[in-house]
């Protein structure tokens, strides 16, 4: 039993050490970094296309579609991207083995866009000790700007929930000052993240919050929760939850007849959910909801009918994604962070190494994003690594999101934060 | 106390939401004496086709009826092909196959509809509704009605007809049956098939308060499975009371009990199992079977 395991064994031994030595004789004087030929950038990323989160698979089929565009331009710097897009199922477990394997086998340059906070959570400390830049993580969990220190390979990129939660602490308490405020969070580090923002932005005033009421992602649905935040007098209310979630929120709220003044977390705030809210509860459950944006909406066409930017996704997403619905934000959000990897690959210039992109991808300032909102930058430095910090808050009316007040930047709050 | 009332209303709503499917896992067990761990994917794989025909155009009551009638054909197909080769093979095995029916099921209608959550027409009015305070839609009360008039059916299908008669003692008394001329094979197809049917009703129920998307009934069939187990797992009627009693309870306890608070919900629903099968393993209505040593 044991001789032909110890065989394959020893052959297995072998073949390293005789990759390993013709390895070490190929290997040019330079020691450039993996994933970088004279014609190719290898780049690997991982998405939910199957599980419960899959809607977000969206974006890395955004992402691709980009990619696609600017390799039929002719790359960046004149080299094709190639862009290693696995199924990681939103589980951390899976990602981890999938990282592993891109970088290790597929010899990845960097990883760019996993996505879910616990998945990338899961990947950084791998990616950290072996100094494999992990680039504008899909998700907006406070700890990607907070914790660079520890992580100085980890970036994140869109606006992080604790400035958002904040934003509309701000907003509540202008337009509000007398308000109630009830909350619904999913239990866990995601609404947690928003509390915390919530907390900070109240300052003071954080006795105006009347009633916490938090859900479990195996709750079937948060009736319950409604009617307990319903009958706490609660005249102004913030969701911070999963889409799927945010939307029975907004529906129930509704059949309950309860008339709050409602703030929705963007994550949710994607058009395909508020249009099922819609249609589940009728207009009054999403009229007159209040979110934030920072991208442009694909959704909004009279807004957006002769802007260059939209009118450059929809000719992307004609050629390279066909038969996908062009409305869903997803797609721009993916072609969106797409574009900010390409533009920091293209400033890192023709000599490309990872240390060299990790010092662009903090030292940004990027302002002529094609999707982000008008206004709104991507900006960082080595010491402040929260890409986009400015948002509007937006209300939902009908269709789409009318944007309402002035484009606001929680740079300000998050440095005072730290 | 206002507050009370609407809490135990909404815990209704949702109580007769793991009624409805309850009822489907007791059928099967009913015909088989297993559990049925793809039922709740049926259910939804049933709702999507009800969906796919109300985009077609079909009224919502009209495209509910064709799907039961196509959930039924369904459920008879599945035991005659999937089943079948392994009904006589011991219980767990089948338990097992139901197992990879769940993943299968699940990753099908991920793969023909996607994953985004969509919104699925409700068949009662939207309007909200309101007696003495107390908010509830017709959403609400149309579910629990619906399960009513549904096991009410099922019991007289059961009591009152030859074929249900047959089933049942097929179900019992399997060799027997087959001595009697009873084609204990079939009648476990139509057990497949009036599960698979009663799954369907079940799931349009459900959809529009919990979304339609292929994940929808996963959370709801832990529930189930406490409520068929609370209200006896071989009763229909256990079923629904149980559903119903369920949703109450873990409302109240939810709202009420600070150690439980909204964190604990589905421990306590697992908790209820335990108990149940400890104290009581027959459940509230399940007859106490008692055997002579």
């Amino acid at each position: 039993m044991t001789s032909p395991v110890r065989k394959a064994a020893i052959g297995i031994f072998a073949a390293a050490f005789a990759l390993a030595a013709t390895g070490s004789t190929i290997a040019p004087v330079s020691a450039a970094d993996p994933g970088v030929t004279d014609t190719e950038i290898v780049l690997g990323g991982s998405h939910p296309y199957s599980g419960p989160a899959s809607g977000y698979g969206n974006i890395g089929k955004g992402i691709g579609a980009y990619f696609s565009y600017v390799n039929d331009k002719g790359g960046v710097n004149g080299r094709k991207i190639k862009y290693i897009d696995k199924d990681d199922g939103y589980s951390p477990p899976q990602a981890v083995q999938l990282v592993h394997q891109m970088v290790e086998q597929d010899k990845v340059f960097a990883i760019f866009d996993t996505l879910g906070t616990a998945v990338n959570t899961a990947i950084r400390p791998y990616l950290n000790q072996n100094g494999v830049p992990q680039l504008f993580v899909a998700t907006g969990a406070s700890t990607w700007g907070h914790d660079y220190q520890k992580f100085p390979w980890t970036i994140g990129w869109q606006p992080d929930y604790q400035a958002e939660a904040a934003l509309y602490a701000h907003d509540i308490l202008l337009n509000h000052p007398k308000a109630k405020i009830g909350v619904l969070y999913q239990n866990d580090d995601y609404g947690e993240d928003y509390n915390v923002g919530l907390k900070r932005g109240l300052g003071k005033h954080q006795d105006m919050i009347v009633k916490m009421a938090s859900y479990e992602t195996t709750d079937p649905s948060v009736g319950s929760q409604i009617s307990t935040l319903k009958a706490s007098g609660a005249d102004v209310f913030l969701i911070f939850a999963t889409p799927k979630f945010a939307i029975q929120a907004m529906v129930i709220t509704a059949q309950q007849s309860w008339h709050p003044t409602i703030y929705l977390n963007n994550v949710s705030g994607a058009v395909p959910f508020m249009n099922a809210a819609a249609k589940a509860g009728g207009l009054s459950a999403v009229n007159g909801v209040i979110s934030t944006i920072y991208l442009k909406d694909p959704a909004n066409h009279a807004r957006y009918a002769g802007d260059a930017g939209m009118k450059l996704y929809n000719e992307i997403m004609t050629k390279y994604l066909p038969s996908a619905d062009k409305d869903d934000g997803n797609y721009l959000y993916g072609v969106s962070i797409a574009y900010t990897m390409c533009d920091v690959l293209k400033r890192a210039g023709k000599d490309l190494t990872r240390k060299k992109v990790m010092d662009i991808a903090t030292n940004l300032v990027e302002k002529d994003n094609p999707w982000a909102y008008p206004g709104v930058m991507i900006r960082t430095s080595p010491t402040f690594r929260y890409p986009i910090t400015q948002m509007i808050t937006a209300k939902w009316l009908t269709t789409g999101w009318s944007p309402t007040g002035l484009l606001v930047d929680t740079r300000a709050m998050t440095m005072a934060e730290k | 106390m206002h507050d009370l009332a609407q809490q135990i209303v909404s815990g209704l709503a949702q109580g007769s939401i793991f009624a409805s499917l309850a009822l489907a896992l007791v059928l099967i067990y009913r015909a088989m004496g297993i559990i049925n761990f793809a039922q709740g994917e049926l259910a939804m794989f049933t709702t999507y086709i009800a969906w796919q025909l109300t985009q077609m155009g079909l009224p919502i009551w009209l495209a509910f009826a064709a799907t039961v009638v196509v959930a039924f054909a369904g459920g008879v197909a599945l035991e005659r092909i999937v089943i079948r080769p392994v009904e006589r093979a011991n219980q767990l095995t089948i338990v097992i196959v139901t197992l990879g029916l769940f993943i299968s099921i699940n990753g099908l209608a991920g793969w023909f509809w996607g994953y985004i959550v969509k919104a699925f027409p409700t068949p009662f009015p939207t309007t909200p509704l309101q007696i003495g305070g107390v908010a509830f839609s017709a959403q609400d009360v149309g579910v629990i009605v619906v399960s009513v008039v549904t096991l009410g059916l099922i019991s007289l299908f059961f009591q009152k007809t030859k074929l249900g008669l047959a089933m049942r003692a097929a179900a019992l008394y399997p060799e027997q049956s087959r001595v009697l001329g009873i084609r204990v094979g079939w009648m476990l197809a139509l057990g497949w098939g009036l599960a698979s049917a009663v799954g369907a009703i079940s799931g349009i129920m459900i959809a529009p308060v919990v979304f339609l998307d292929p994940n929808m009934m996963q959370s709801v069939l832990v529930y189930a499975f406490a409520a068929a187990v609370l209200g006896g797992i071989e009763s229909p009627l256990g079923a629904v009371v149980g559903g119903l009693v369920l949703g109450v309870v873990i409302n109240l306890l939810g709202t009420y009990v600070d150690a439980i608070g909204n964190e604990l919900r589905l421990a306590a629903a697992l908790a209820i199992i335990v108990v149940v099968l400890l104290v009581r393993p027959a459940g509230l209505f399940g007859r106490v079977t008692v055997q002579r040593v």
